[in-house]
């Protein structure tokens, strides 16, 4: 009997592996290229002057030295604004090396291409940029005070404005018993990826065909990007993301300028080039997020019940738009979380700033939205006089209004309607694992030890696993060896493992014979990419559907060699049987022999299918007009909409009450993304996103000053948590299966990340009586908070004036 | 981020070392552990045309222990210092402030005395060394000298020691009798450097039969250009030892000049500093001993 491999916690099939030191990552790849190093602008703002590549081109090792001038056709246009959007007013995006101005540190100016990486930065570090400085604009604060511009064309530095409505919001909050207005601002953060971005470019000038390896998000985005820009015929590019270290949203950006300019010289010099970016290009030169200013106004009646939401929000954007506004509309949508506000009005400002760019980072603006939503929860409690828990559970869409429309455009362009969910029910465990309701009396306890602490919560919805579609193809092998292909690529969550465990339960076979590729476009030219928390959902899908279309093809051999009907068939460990008459049998790999009329006996297999030979029809084709030969399926998955997961956090902090030095002494999550798969890899994909979403909350920041530069561009300053920073983590899971697709399962990638900064500021506003308005903190702001209002409580008004009723 | 050329040289024995410092020195950097200067080589923040490398000098790598002080060689890394039990014994100081030093990885490779010849003001072990009064032996063309502690460091990131010198050992001094130490450190995360730290020794005297705090000092991390020894003792002697030391915070602010970077203000120093000083005095009389 084969044990069912979905919903077991099956070891991760990779790990071994990766653990080992035996992944193969971009740098482990073409040892004999040569290897590229970029100059790269150090001010924010300025115009090129002159480049005097002179004293670089003696360098021992240096083969060739690029720069705007040298580039040629769609390679010396500007880089595409991926993705299109009406409330795009300005949308500007850089060249792969900067024409004529540069606006951000980081951006590339020369390439230089060598014989290694050290004789490439020595030549790089001769070459001599000329520079007229331009004011740069840093910080939301100046863009949006307009005084100084990074793109002469883009009025008030606006790239894109966003007015969303339902309802009608003005007269709700006229009309509404209580009004609140909280300003709010968050900091930006990145990804971070143990392996930064990289490139591997291998031309084969004999078929005029190239090769490319990138770290990337997306193979099939990148090759038809290069495609494009190098004009070679899609037919003639492939691209591979080979092992990738680590996405979390900044490799699914493309075409990055290296990845245009790598295959471009590698074809151009006739040699295999790579590059590999070091950390401190990975600070300045790739992306960043988080960033927004926000302003809420929020009308609701004396039991919490909102009325209506008025949510203003400028977003920084950084100096280009080449992803569009995917990262504010999510924060635009999905801010909303599990409550229904009934008049909604979300209005927001996507602005340049001489700063790097700003691309999705895990959870990709949910996290800003659900800090906007839970802040403002927690301040209507406080107005009230009421239970935070409480507050939310009044506002909560209820299970039997499911699915619910939010009457908005979600990212894909698809209605914002959430399939399904059971908030009260996730509330309920979330305050049964965290005691809720013992919490005043552990408080007390520990106010009489001198200690502060103070417990959060916090709530969010994720739409997951959105479209287009993403394919699966199966194949059996005659010896019974299963590929399995998807195009959507993989950065180490387990997607192997899962697919696996799939494929292997839909087709009856042993997960040991099951084997997966992922992001390789020689195998699967069609696909999208790994983003939203939509591999399991796509690709779990696809290749369960591929996998199907095998069963039925290979039953329907079974049943003619067995003379049986396909209902009597069953798969179990790679035999088909018939039901209750387990001897008259036939394994699958003899099945794949059959399928192919071409029968040389290769092997045991073929010779075993020999007995199965059947009635030889001369008037028939050896394959029917309706079937292929070969033991393979392909299909794909594509849903109508995006499917909806959701979760719920909550915190318990300790600040000390000297130095404000911030502990978190638990931490609680509830997650439900629907059915899972494999519930080891979702803890996992949960704890990961919670670490990254403590450094959000805590640590991380990026510390441009008034010019422009980056204070903390490297791992010493930038504190990206370590393991000793990070909680015990508890989680319990609620499965609502998706109705939406085959499977019943939502996307669970991003949701650890989105809610942390907004449960820990929470808790520190319960711990220490006044409101967090700003996050990330830091153990000397939240000091300096405590200072001003204590201050503020000896020398002015007795109530806080900051948000009036 | 690959450095720039360098030419790099191996000496064997302490006098080769000297010699091809001798020559090289002026454009030329000591490599040790490497904890500091292969970052900065690498972000080509410096571009020295030699390394002198003294991983393979015979002799460096030892640890003495005398009745007077700890001896450390210029090889010995923080966590031979740190797991050395007769060092402990006699001078506790060195363990305490050891833990604080970076994380294990760096420790197994970074050199104390490497530490103090860079004379970082976030480094830990310059500020012990000025604790325990210390001394520091140089060698160099024109020959050997011995420099105490407190000379040695000049400003941020300098020293005394002259381009074509090396510190062949530092020499912690044991303390009295009787002194209590403790080394306490605040940092953003788990072995960053600090946003301010503190070493203290307290005296201690039991001849009343109660034990009573006699003299106290204090050197700091992070909040010092040049790590300085504080005396406490107007504020602390006479006390028992159960006490809270609410007055040392004139004699600590006195004491430091801290500056802003982005991880705190230099008040927030100013208070974690004289916070940092009242609980390491704390764990000194209540869990130290030496």
């Amino acid at each position: 009997m084969t044990t069912r491999q979905f919903g077991q916690p099956v070891l991760r099939r990779e790990d071994p592996r990766l653990v080992t030191g035996n992944g193969r990552y971009l740098d482990d790849l073409g040892h004999t290229a040569y290897e590229a190093a970029f100059v790269r602008s150090p001010h924010a703002h300025a115009r090129i002057t002159d480049i005097d590549v002179e004293g670089a081109l003696d360098v021992e090792g240096v083969v060739a030295i690029f720069t705007h001038e040298d580039l040629e056709g769609p390679a010396a246009d500007r880089l595409p604004l991926l993705i299109p959007h009406p409330s795009i007013e300005a949308g500007r995006t850089g060249h792969a090396l900067a024409k004529d101005d540069v606006n951000h540190v980081g951006e590339a100016i020369a390439m230089v291409v060598a014989t290694n990486r050290y004789v490439a930065e020595d030549a790089a570090q001769r070459i001599v940029v000329s520079y007229e400085f331009l004011p740069p604009v840093v910080g939301i604060e100046n863009a949006r005070d307009g005084a100084n511009l990074v793109h002469d064309d883009a009025p008030g530095n606006v790239a894109a404005h966003l007015l969303q409505e339902v309802g009608d919001v003005e007269s709700a909050l006229a009309a509404a018993p209580h009004t609140l207005t909280l300003d709010l601002d968050i900091e930006r953060s990145a990804c971070t990826p143990m392996e930064g971005r990289g490139v591997l470019a291998q031309w084969d000038s004999d078929e005029q065909r190239l090769r490319l390896h990138s770290s990337t998000q997306t193979s099939t985005g990148v090759r038809a990007a290069v495609a494009a820009k190098l004009q070679l015929p899609l037919s003639q590019v492939e691209c591979i993301a080979p092992d990738v270290g680590g996405g979390f949203g900044v490799k699914i950006m493309h075409p990055w300028p290296e990845e245009v300019l790598v295959p471009w010289a590698a074809r151009r010099l006739d040699h295999d080039v790579k590059w590999t970016e070091d950390r401190r290009e990975h600070f300045t030169a790739s992306a960043h997020e988080r960033g927004q200013v926000q302003q809420v106004t929020v009308g609701f009646d004396d039991d919490g019940r909102l009325l209506g939401l008025d949510v203003r929000f400028w977003h920084d954007n950084g100096a280009y738009l080449p992803y569009g506004v995917i990262v504010p509309i999510i924060t635009a949508t999905q801010l909303l979380g599990p409550y229904k506000p009934q008049n909604y009005r979300v209005e927001f400002w996507s602005l340049y700033t001489n700063t790097a760019i700003v691309t999705p980072y895990r959870g990709a603006g949910r996290p800003q939205g659900c800090f906007a939503m839970e802040r403002t929860m927690d301040a209507i409690a406080a107005e009230l006089g009421l239970d935070r828990a409480e507050v939310r559970s009044r506002n909560f869409i209820q299970p039997e209004e499911m699915p619910f429309d939010q009457g908005l455009m979600f990212q894909d362009g698809r209605p914002l309607k959430y399939d399904s969910g059971d908030f009260p029910a996730s509330l309920a465990k979330l305050k049964a694992l965290v005691g809720w309701d013992d919490f005043a009396a552990y408080r007390e306890e520990a106010e009489s030890q001198g200690r502060k602490v103070g417990l959060g919560i916090g709530c969010y919805v994720e739409g997951t696993g959105v479209g287009p579609y993403e394919g699966g193809h199966v194949h059996v092998e005659t010896s019974g060896r299963v590929n399995v292909a998807t195009g959507l690529t993989t950065q180490g969550q387990g997607h192997q493992t899962i697919l696996a465990q799939i494929v292997a339960d839909e087709l009856g076979v042993s997960i040991d014979d099951v084997h997966v590729t992922t992001g390789d476009t020689r195998r699967m030219p069609y696909a999208v990419g790994t983003f939203a928390s939509r591999g399991a959902v796509m690709s779990g899908n696809a290749v369960a559907l591929a996998a199907r279309a095998v069963r039925a093809k290979a039953l329907r051999i079974a049943a003619d060699a067995l003379e049986v009907a396909e209902e009597d068939l069953q798969i179990e460990d790679g035999t088909i049987s018939v039901k209750g008459a387990p001897h008259a049998s036939i394994a699958l790999s003899t099945v794949a022999v059959m399928s192919n009329p071409l029968r040389y006996a290769f092997d045991e297999s073929a010779k075993a299918a020999t007995q199965f030979a059947g009635t030889f029809d001369p008037d028939k084709p050896p394959v029917a007009d309706d079937e292929e030969p070969g033991l393979e399926g392909k299909d794909f998955y594509s849903p109508t909409q995006a499917t909806f997961a959701n979760g719920m956090h909550a915190a318990i902090v300790e600040t000390d009450p000297v130095t404000a030095e911030i502990k978190i002494l638990r931490y609680c999550v509830i997650h439900d993304c629907g059915t899972v798969v494999n519930p080891m890899i979702v803890e996992g994909q949960v704890h990961g996103g919670v670490a990254q979403g403590v450094g959000g909350a805590l640590y991380e920041r990026m510390a441009y000053d008034e010019t422009g530069q980056l204070l903390n561009a490297s791992f010493m300053d930038f504190l990206m948590p370590y393991a000793s920073e990070i909680p015990h983590i508890e989680t319990d899971h609620l499965e609502t299966p998706s109705p939406l697709n085959p499977l019943g399962i939502k996307g669970a990638g991003e949701a650890g990340t989105i809610p942390v900064t907004a449960v820990i500021a929470s808790a520190i506003e319960d711990a220490e009586g006044f409101p967090i308005r700003s996050m990330p903190i830091s153990p000397h702001e939240l000091w300096d908070l405590r200072r001003a209002h204590a201050h503020a409580l000896e020398t002015v008004s007795p109530t806080p004036t900051e948000e009036s009723a | 981020m690959k450095p720039a050329p360098f030419v790099h040289h191996g000496p064997r024995t302490l006098d080769e070392a000297v010699a091809v410092l001798g020559e090289v020195g002026h454009d030329g950097k000591v490599l040790a552990g490497g904890q500091s200067l292969i970052p900065v080589l690498n972000m080509r923040l410096a571009q020295p045309a030699h390394l002198v490398d003294i991983n393979r000098v015979a002799g460096l790598d030892t640890v003495t222990v005398t009745d007077s002080h700890v001896r450390v060689g210029a090889t010995v890394r923080h966590a031979e210092l740190e797991k050395h039990d007769e060092a402990y014994a006699v001078l506790p100081l060195l363990r305490q402030a050891l833990l604080c030093v970076a994380h294990p990885a760096i420790r197994n490779r970074g050199t104390t005395v490497g530490s103090i010849a860079h004379a970082d003001a976030a480094g830990e072990m310059p500020s012990v060394l000025v604790l325990t009064q210390g001394v520091i032996e140089v060698v160099g063309p024109r020959g050997r000298r011995e420099v105490a502690a407190l000379e040695f460091f000049e400003g941020p990131l300098q020293t005394v020691l002259e381009a074509d010198e090396l510190v062949e050992a530092v020499r912690f001094a044991r303390f009295a009798p009787g002194t209590r130490t403790a080394f306490l450190e605040s940092a953003r995360r788990s072995g960053d450097y600090a946003v301010a730290g503190v070493g203290v020794a307290v005296d201690v005297s039991t001849d009343s039969g109660e034990a009573v705090v006699t003299g106290a000092r204090a050197a700091y991390v992070s909040v010092t250009d040049i790590p300085v020894v504080v005396d406490l003792t107007d504020a602390v002697a006479g006390q028992p030892v159960s006490s809270v030391w609410d007055g040392v915070d004139e004699l600590v602010q006195a004491g430091i000049a801290p500056e802003a970077d982005i991880h705190a203000s230099s008040e927030y120093r100013r208070m974690l500093a004289a916070e940092l000083t009242r609980r390491a005095l704390t764990r000194a009389t209540t869990e130290g001993t030496a």
